[in-house]
């Protein structure tokens, strides 16, 4: 792997460590599996990408496609809540609706950014590299949301956001309106999303309606390695775990397809995606899978052979 | 005080499985007394319960606390009135999370949760303090997540989180039934204890006839939705754990001398 695309990795790994915040926010604090995020992701794309054509200043662009990500989260939540449907039905149909809302924003199915202003461009006349500039950019966005992330979830309004997730009985007998608290956890988590697709459409260069599919495995898959490598214990090492799954994950990727003689090419990796997080959970808190594997194996054959 | 009028309550209403809980419950309870509350499956104990703290809405009839109407409050607002003991002790507490975060939680139960931090030093000084005296060695494993600990543990915890803030009614829903019966005494102690140190106006549901009159200043008896029982004073401490039962059994008796008289 050569410097240029271990760069890149790192870059997409930070863009996507705000996916895999959102999602831990959704399945892991909240315990709603969302895949609205397979729309908020290109949704934030779309509406940075446009706004920054039609002159929009690019940071103002992206706060509104933030704001743009948590409606869609909202909207989830409310045929959730308010509405009873089934939480990953409701989340499916929402990012089905998001499909054709991102083609009207966008009017076509791809927007180029090459030659416009991005968040990036205040910072390219301070002799920074364009090949560290990203990267660093990253880092330092997703350093700050992880500390206001890292922050809410010990805060009042974040252990009860926690509480909800865990046992909404017993947090609704603690006084905690967990509706509202449910909603607003999911208007955060797309909100987080579609900042990493505003991001990404910038740092990239374009929006295109695609960019969206498969977001949640790719979230998933961040939040799993983290977990894995990380023996989690308390939010905000979770938080911490998040982002460094995401680049571990983007690494190996990168490694796995620059490999030539494993001869994977960039058309395997949602398969190749699909099967990690497949494993990851088929093998239940089996922290070192091959460890998993050998003790079924010993087991088998009579329980011999231990340590 | 709590005023309960003329309570009805009917699941699934106009199908075959619909189910009459309550059938016109009425009854008040001073402030300050500690009420027993025992009855057959079924009587609506529970149900009773779970409309107090606004888990159940009620399908007719008025619950006031300290003269205010709270029948329409949903249950995340009555949680600043009523505080709650389950009988499961993994339904009363957060096992993911540490035992001072789920004490964090009761200690802002009925006020504004905001974006200060949930444990603040000050907060674990009185967290340490309040579990220290359960004399259960748990005050140096604040920081242990809740599901390491036994159910007894637990319970004990949630009758800790449940007395944390003053509250106008404590509700205890058989929070001894899952233990065994050494931690059932141990907790039934300490229920006592919390009870008449905070002067608390309790309700429990029991499923034991000698926890029900050896504890608190009153007993209810329920049957099909309804207050067949009232002793209190005098009158409740002559009574022995054999007469009521023979009261509880002459109560079922009676349902089934009119199921004869049906089939006959």
């Amino acid at each position: 792997m050569n410097l240029v695309s271990f760069l890149g990795a790192i870059e997409i790994g930070f863009v996507f460590a705000l996916v895999a915040l959102g999602v831990y926010l959704s399945f892991r604090i909240l315990n709603f599996p969302d895949l609205t995020v397979d729309g908020s992701f290109p949704l934030g794309a779309a509406v940075a990408a446009t706004l920054i054509i039609d002159g929009v200043d690019p940071y103002l662009a992206t706060g509104l496609a933030i704001v743009a990500g948590m409606l869609a989260g909202l909207v989830t939540a409310i045929l959730n809540l308010r509405f009873g449907i089934l939480h990953l039905l409701a989340s499916i149909l929402t990012m089905i609706a998001l499909y054709s809302v991102n083609l009207r924003i966008m009017g076509r199915p791809n927007l180029a950014l090459i030659t416009e202003p991005t968040v990036l461009t205040p910072f390219e006349g301070l002799g920074i590299s364009g090949l560290y500039l990203k990267p660093l950019f990253g880092a330092v966005v997703i350093a700050v949301v992880a500390l206001l992330l890292g922050w809410f979830l010990i805060t009042e309004y974040g252990l009860g956001m926690r509480a909800t997730g865990a046992n909404p009985r017993m947090a609704r007998a603690q006084g905690i309106a967990t509706a509202k608290v449910t909603a607003t956890g999911m208007a955060l988590s797309n909100g987080l999303v579609a900042l990493g697709g505003a991001l990404f459409a910038q740092m990239n260069g374009f929006a295109d309606i695609t960019i969206g599919t498969g977001t949640i495995v790719v979230g998933l898959a961040a939040v799993i390695a983290g977990e894995a490598i990380f023996r989690v214990r308390g939010v905000v090492m979770a938080v911490a775990a998040c982002i460094f799954g995401s680049i571990v994950y983007r690494l190996a990727i990168a490694f796995a397809l620059n490999a030539d003689y494993l001869g994977l090419t960039s058309a395997d990796l949602n398969l190749v995606t699909a099967v990690l997080v497949a494993l990851a959970l088929i093998l239940p808190g089996a922290r070192n899978p091959f460890k998993a594997l050998l003790a079924r194996r010993n087991g088998v054959n009579g329980g011999g052979g231990g340590a | 005080m709590i005023r309960v009028e003329d309570l009805k309550v009917t699941f699934s209403p106009g199908t075959v499985m619909e189910t009459r809980a309550l059938q016109g419950l009425s009854t008040e309870i001073a402030a300050g007394e500690f009420v027993t509350v025992i009855g057959s499956n079924g009587a609506g104990k529970s149900t009773l319960l779970n409309c107090l703290t606004g888990e159940v809405p009620p399908t007719s009839g008025r619950i006031v606390i300290d003269g205010t109407d709270v029948t329409s409050w949903p249950s995340p607002r009555r949680a600043a009135l009523a505080a709650r003991v389950f009988q499961d002790p993994l339904a009363g507490t957060c096992e993911g999370l540490t035992i001072e975060e789920n004490l964090a939680l009761a200690a802002s139960r009925g006020s504004r949760r905001g974006l200060g931090k949930a444990l603040t030093l000050a907060r674990r000084d009185e967290f340490r303090d309040k579990i220290a005296r359960l004399g259960l060695n748990l005050e140096n494993r604040l920081g242990d997540r809740m599901g390491l600990l036994s159910g007894g543990q637990r319970q004990a915890v949630s009758l800790v989180m449940a007395t944390l803030r003053p509250t106008k009614i404590l509700l205890l829903d058989e929070h001894t039934a899952a233990l065994d019966p050494r931690m059932q005494n141990f907790v039934l102690e300490l229920t006592r204890d919390l009870v008449e140190a905070e002067k608390l106006t309790t309700l429990m549901v029991t499923h034991s006839m000698r926890q029900a009159l050896s504890l608190g200043s009153r007993s209810l008896m329920l049957h099909e939705g309804q207050v067949v029982l009232d002793v209190s004073g005098e009158e409740r401490a002559r009574l022995q754990v054999g007469d009521l039962m023979a009261l509880f059994t002459k109560v079922r008796g009676e349902e089934l001398d009119s199921d004869s008289l049906l089939l006959s």
